[in-house]
């Protein structure tokens, strides 16, 4: 094992690919003479040049489209988006193209390509730069995505990502790619669709996934301290999710909070809630409580960002709650 | 230029007829309420096509446009009979009855769609000639976009990086004089939309689209450009529609006297006057064209009326290239 950081993850999953397959391309902003805007693609305009690694204008919804055209005619690219929150000027290539073109031609033309950026809060970055729409491709059947949360995932799955076959929106964030981490020094490919118990536990389910699950552990630790055992599962897969994964652990524990660092209107919490009251009500014990950001956009200033985020007072809160020792 | 000879003329006729009267069929079945959704037909802009396939290599060329695109597949050698097929919703259709009017497709064919959002195409016509570029592959693809769609962010989003990258791309916009019901000047106060090329230093200019001999010249110069690694051109495919811009259009915005003007330069009418005034065929042999081009859209017809629905199940099928994905379930 080696230790490395989130962004050497990233590099290293795509750097790999493009040796393996020819087809594998990066388009994106600043990705090339910049080595990315978080330096996710360092050294890989030395390494591949500049007809692999490419600088863009600033033209999401210019690049996405010639991201799907280039797949539909052979490339397996990877789109990098500075953020997600600028993926909103690209998104029809998106949802109308990337996502529907298999369908639409009848299964004539696939499209084999990878959109990924950071997701969600990072900083005093206000309304625009604080979104996580993890749910929004998460509701596009023909879309596939990713939210890993440690650089072993992220690498894993990025790999995964970029064989893949379907388009896959991949989620990374802004504070996680100085993260460290142990990944093989051998190569390695994990599955898509596959949760990972983080920490096992007999008291209560934890469902998380992204940088935000950080906080449950951080909980967990706290709630061991006092008798109560939290069990952490990491989604790591959005669309398809592993319910089975899910469901297994809220019939060993009976009782399950959701932690999702998005709007509470109809988000991925949401979607789990359902399934879980649907496949497993007969073995709750308490309702479901979900933890997510206020229901506005993001606020800048510092006492009022920190409320808007969930925090791992939250999180025990929520679980005491479930167990009735509020 | 590949020459334009009598065989030529014989062949555009007898194309551009068969068109015409493919769409007027699917008028006919869709008023009948066989064929459904949304409906844009081709009528009038028939010498585009005709004058593009003359000068494309159909061995390798490619080619993208929008909704109004149930006759460009025909001309690149898809089986007419599935594309009236597909408006059916039919299993033997382009795209199994998954995509309808505004989506046929034929990967066989190099046809990439069949795009119902205004000016989401463009960006794919790019990309498709992005490939060819990264794989050194000669092949041009031709981007057909409507006068409306030059208005769309994408266009210009394009522009920029087909340009920079020298993509051997040509983007005709198809300029019929009403995006929907609202003509260019209502819109924009530019109103010669091939000038949009000169802020990218693209080759770019008008074209009289009426003609198909116009639109073949226009078109080899800038294919040629494109194959040989120049980059792309941008031209005004000054052109016309007959119908609405669908089945459900009044057409209050235009009189009926400027439909007529129009139709005395009608494609169809300029080529058939040429076969007669070059005595390329004769009354009788025109008349046999006319025949086997009636036969064959009833043979269509017929294909499509007696093709079967498509089974449940591929509705599942053609979302992922995965075989097992495991789709979420929506009735109990």
């Amino acid at each position: 094992m080696k230790t490395i950081q989130f962004r050497e993850a990233i590099a290293e999953a795509m750097s790999e690919e493009m040796r393996r397959d020819e087809a594998v391309y990066l388009m994106g902003e600043e990705v090339a003479e910049y080595n990315g805007a978080y330096k996710a693609s360092k050294g890989m305009l030395d390494e591949f040049g500049p007809d692999r690694v490419i600088d863009t204008p600033i033209s999401e919804l210019g690049f996405s489209g010639i991201g799907v055209g280039s797949a539909m005619n052979g490339n397996r690219p990877i789109v990098e988006f500075m953020t997600f929150n600028f993926s909103l000027v690209g998104i029809d290539q998106i949802i109308n193209n990337a996502a529907k073109m298999r369908q639409m031609s009848g299964g004539q033309f696939n499209v084999p390509i990878v959109f990924r950026g950071p997701t969600a809060s990072a900083g005093q970055l206000g309304a625009t730069h604080s979104q996580a729409f993890e749910s929004w491709y998460a509701n596009t059947p023909g879309l596939k995505v990713i939210v890993p949360s440690n650089p072993y995932d992220a690498k894993g799955l990025l790999k995964a990502a970029i064989r893949d076959d379907d388009p896959v929106i991949f989620m990374e964030s802004e504070q996680m790619y100085g993260d460290k981490g142990e990944v093989p020094e051998e190569e390695y490919v994990l599955p898509i669709g596959v949760a990972d118990i983080k920490r096992e536990g007999k008291d209560v389910t934890i469902v998380s996934f992204g940088k935000i699950i950080k906080i449950a552990y951080k909980a967990a630790e706290e709630l061991e301290k006092e008798g109560i055992s939290c069990e952490i599962i990491d989604l790591r897969t959005i669309r398809p999710m592993d319910h089975e994964t899910i469901l297994k652990s809220v019939k060993k524990t009976n009782r399950l909070v959701i932690l999702e660092e998005a709007w509470p209107f109809g988000n991925v919490a949401t979607e789990i809630t359902y399934q879980v009251q649907s496949q497993a009500f007969d073995y709750l014990d308490a309702p479901i409580v979900k933890i997510n950001t206020a229901d506005t956009p993001a606020p800048y200033s510092p006492v009022l960002l920190e409320e808007w985020l969930p925090n791992h007072n939250d999180v025990i809160k929520a679980v005491k709650k479930v167990m009735y020792k509020d | 230029m590949k020459k334009i000879t009598k065989a030529t003329y014989l062949k555009w006729y007898e194309d551009m007829l068969f068109w015409r009267k493919f769409e007027d069929k699917l008028a006919q079945v869709y008023i009948q309420q066989k064929v459904r959704g949304f409906l844009h037909l081709y009528n009038g802009q028939e010498a585009i096509l005709a004058g593009a396939l003359h000068v494309m290599d159909l061995e390798k060329d490619r080619m993208i446009t929008a909704y109004r695109n149930h006759v460009q597949p025909i001309g690149m050698g898809v089986d007419p009979r599935r594309v009236m097929a597909e408006l059916y919703g039919k299993k033997t259709g382009t795209s199994q009855g998954m995509g309808g009017s505004m989506h046929i497709f034929s990967k066989e064919h190099r046809f990439y769609g069949g795009h119902g959002i205004v000016g989401g195409q463009i960006p794919l016509g790019a990309g498709l000639a992005f490939a060819d570029k990264y794989f050194k592959r000669d092949a041009v693809t031709l981007t057909f976009l409507g006068d409306g769609a030059a208005r769309q962010g994408s266009l210009h989003e394009t522009f920029t990086m087909a340009v920079k990258w020298n993509l051997p791309v040509v983007f005709c916009v198809e300029n019929n004089g009403y995006a929907m019901g609202t003509s260019v000047a209502r819109t924009s106060k530019s109103t010669e939309i091939w000038k949009l090329g000169l802020g990218y230093d693209m080759p770019c200019g008008p074209v009289d689209a009426m003609n198909p001999e116009k639109v073949a010249e226009a078109l080899d110069e800038a294919i040629t450009r494109a194959r040989k690694g120049e980059g792309p051109t941008f031209l005004e495919l000054k052109t016309y529609r007959y119908r609405g811009h669908s089945m459900s259009d009044a057409q209050k915005y235009r009189t009926k006297e400027e439909v007529a003007e129009y139709q005395k330069i009608d494609p169809i009418t300029q080529v058939k006057d040429i076969l007669k005034e070059n005595k390329y065929a004769s009354d009788k042999e025109i008349k046999a064209i006319d025949k086997r081009v009636k036969d064959l859209v009833s043979e269509c017809e017929k294909f499509a009326e007696e093709s079967e629905f498509p089974d449940i199940q591929t509705m599942y099928d053609v979302v992922y290239e995965q075989k097992d994905y495991p789709f979420l379930p929506h009735k109990l």
